[in-house]
């Protein structure tokens, strides 16, 4: 008894969540303690039956009525034409300014913008890396295995991104081949790419092209010195 | 195939783009005509309402934040012209219309017909519920809004939402019973 006195409370509350279950749009742990108590109460389901009849008919009620005639736009751009013009500088939010400005955009410029994205953070992440040797170094340690990074030493290709590619296909990319971009955007949307900290022999460095080429993120790769 | 977000229409329309207003337009009227005509019964004053609701979404496009969906905000709109038009309509008008509704539903050998189908009596039901009842199921069932979106379109607390959706279906289930359809609830 006192059971179920304890239960009512919070069984209204469920029923009360049943139309919006039927319809979707609960949130997923509302609508998991509504499955939940479904799942465990024949009544309440046979209700939530009963909400499903009514989510049906409202449907079925409102398809029936119709539509406006095309007088109805006629009138409204009838109206928009008697308004004063507009000017385009209007405080729109900040997350519709962004979503404008990417819907905006080409996707090759979005492919370049990418590209160029990846390069400075490259750059900010070599510069962080330079810091921090200066400052290990001046610390007085420093490690038998620290990289050489002479900007001219190793084995570079040219590349040229493809355009659809997206920064994530680039970085995913550059890690899966070892890659590091030395230089760039230069002239044409070209790359330094370093494949290698040493110098390779050519026919090695030729394979390596052979290879990156097929990747669907290059679009344009060549040897250089 | 990516759509333009709603979003992304309005601050177009913010910016006077004529052409993104026909969209939004095209995406949205039908539902928000519907909204209405349930409020105003009357089907030129719905259309000549629509006219003034996308009026407004033009008018309005730049302050618009995103905060809500944008159909809430359109619907919130709507309502506000609807519940406007219903307020200047004389109390002559509005009682003939009541009249007609209760004559609509009269025991005709059709609606007698028409009660052997559950289906159809339910809809008869749901067409005779109170304003209030009948915008918010229409606003839960029909245009999908959530407990916290139907708050900001009817401008009530959330709990008040659930309690009024309650009582709407107690309502419907009443007027089902004077047709002879006992649902066993409440």
């Amino acid at each position: 008894m006192n059971a179920s006195k304890q239960e009512a409370p919070e069984r209204q509350e469920i029923e009360e969540l049943l139309p919006w279950h039927a319809a979707g749009t609960l949130s997923r742990r509302d609508a998991q303690r509504v499955e939940d108590a479904l799942a465990r109460d024949p009544e309440l389901a046979r209700r939530y039956a009963l909400v499903r009849d009514e989510f049906a008919e409202t449907i079925h009620l409102n398809e029936t009525l119709g539509a406006p005639s095309a007088r109805a736009l006629d009138k409204l751009f009838t109206k928009i034409d008697a308004e004063p013009a507009r000017r385009h500088s209007v405080s729109l939010g900040l997350g519709s300014r962004i979503s404008e400005f990417f819907a905006g955009l080409s996707p090759r410029t979005l492919a370049w913008s990418a590209s160029a994205a990846v390069f400075a953070i490259l750059l900010q992440a070599g510069l962080i890396a330079g810091v921090m040797l200066k400052e290990t170094k001046t610390a007085g340690y420093e490690t038998a295995s620290a990289p050489t990074t002479d900007p001219g030493v190793g084995a570079f290709t040219l590349i040229r991104f493809a355009p659809q590619a997206s920064s994530d296909d680039i970085t995913k990319f550059l890690e899966a081949n070892k890659l590091s971009i030395a230089a760039g955007p230069m002239a044409g949307g070209l790359y330094k790419v370093r494949v290698a900290v040493t110098g390779i022999p050519k026919g090695e460095l030729a394979r390596i092209v052979k290879k990156l080429q097929e990747d669907k993120v290059v679009g344009f790769i060549a040897t250089t010195e | 195939m990516q759509t333009t977000s709603d979003e992304v229409l309005i601050s177009r329309i913010a910016g006077g783009d004529r052409l993104a207003m026909q969209v939004l337009y095209a995406r949205h009227h039908v539902r928000v005509y519907r909204f209405v005509l349930r409020l105003v019964r009357n089907e030129a004053t719905a259309e000549d309402l629509i006219s003034d609701v996308f009026l407004d979404v033009w008018r309005q496009a730049g302050k618009f934040e995103g905060r809500s969906a944008a159909s809430t905000w359109m619907l919130s709109i709507a309502r506000f012209k609807a519940l406007s038009a219903l307020r200047r309509r004389p109390e002559k008008e509005l009682d003939d219309e009541t009249a007609e509704q209760i004559e609509d539903h009269a025991d005709d050998p059709e609606t007698a017909l028409a009660k052997k189908d559950k289906g159809s009596a339910l809809r008869q039901c749901l067409a005779k519920l109170s304003a209030d009842h009948r915008e918010i199921i229409d606003l839960v069932y029909y245009h999908e809004k959530s407990v916290e979106e139907v708050a900001e379109i009817v401008g009530i607390p959330e709990a008040t939402v659930k309690t009024r959706m309650f009582y709407a279906r107690k309502k419907l289930s009443e007027l089902l019973k004077e047709q002879g359809i006992d649902r066993g609830w409440p």
